[in-house]
């Protein structure tokens, strides 16, 4: 039985499409679980933060714990005054998160495995870095890409990696998150599609097909790791490149 | 040679940047946990640095997969 990994990536519609002003809106499954992300994050918080005890119990200590964390790292690597993008950075690192983590669950549909998803997070940050840059330092903000203290004759060329670095980004900001959990789930199904491949060969392939299956385990494991873990790379990214927005020398 | 075949070993190929990615990684990570054993109450204000220095590594790796990513099924 072949086991096509990328299957599970593809855009169903959902319901009949709408055509709106020349344009096809499709509500498909990918938007269906931008919906139950954005439900889930708000209920979680909204609901964990409704006895507002002074004692927290389980619920409220999830929420106060993902704001510490984030707002740490923050005000680490944007200092006091990006606190003024905590909002913003704590959305994204939610939004994120939830949608990793929903996207384990078997049958799911992960949004962050579509380059178009990540690419619009990515962009939306690039052009607030650059917008809140340009608003707040006005010309200034191309100092970020003069660094002090370099030789006049090599400046031009440092000038020109410094711009190309920027401009990248967004790419490699956006690609990132998407490849690990294309790469994540791609593995998951190839494994999965072995135990399937072995257990119908017969009494034998059931003992073998228990080795992939013990490394499916072991790999949804790591994939809860890099879940995580991406969508903290994802937020502190975010803290980065907005500090670069509010303090541009170098 | 055949379009498909070559395809293929493209594919391969690009894959072995990831090689690099995985040994930048590792010297990250290595390196952080030897200076953290020598000065473990320093490593928890590094752990930042640790991450951020693990994106920008790993990204490149993730360029190379992208590129195989994208010879087999994208063009």
């Amino acid at each position: 039985m072949q086991v096509d990994p990328i299957h599970q990536f593809q855009i169903k519609d959902l319901m009949p499409m709408v055509s709106m002003g020349g344009h096809q809106i499709n509500f498909t499954n990918s938007a269906l679980f931008m919906f139950i992300i954005v439900g889930a994050v708000s209920a979680l918080l909204i609901g964990a933060t409704a006895p507002r005890a002074v004692v927290p119990g389980r619920w409220q200590s999830i929420a106060e714990i993902s704001y510490e964390f984030v707002a740490n790292t923050v005000r680490a690597s944007a200092g006091t005054e990006g606190m003024k993008f905590f909002p913003f950075v704590f959305t994204l690192f939610m939004f994120v998160l939830f949608a990793n983590m929903i996207g384990l669950i078997p049958y799911s549909f992960t949004v962050t495995s579509q380059l178009i998803v990540t690419a619009s997070l990515a962009l939306l940050v690039f052009f607030v870095v650059v917008g809140y840059g340009f608003w707040r330092n006005g010309l200034h903000f191309l100092n970020l890409f003069v660094p002090k203290g370099v030789p006049k004759a090599i400046l031009p060329a440092i000038v020109i990696i410094e711009v190309l670095s920027f401009l990248s980004r967004p790419v490699s900001h956006s690609v990132r998150l998407f490849a690990n959990m294309l790469a994540g789930h791609i593995t998951l199904q190839v494994f999965a599609g072995f135990i399937i491949m072995l257990a119908s060969a017969g009494i034998l392939g059931w003992f073998g097909a228990t080795l992939p299956f013990i490394m499916v385990v072991m790999l949804t494991a790591l994939e809860l790791l890099v879940a995580f873990l991406q969508a903290y790379v994802f937020a502190i990214l975010t803290c980065i490149y907005l500090n670069d927005a509010i303090h541009p020398g170098h | 040679m055949d379009p498909t075949a070559a395809k293929y070993i493209g594919a391969g190929i690009a894959c072995i940047g990831m090689g690099g990615a995985g040994v930048g990684v590792g010297i990250i990570f290595g390196n952080y946990l030897a200076a953290a054993l020598r000065n473990p109450s320093a490593a928890q204000g590094q752990f930042g640095n640790l991450i951020f220095g693990f994106a920008i590594t790993e990204a490149l790796g993730i360029f190379s997969l992208l590129i195989a990513l994208l010879l087999l099924f994208g063009l």
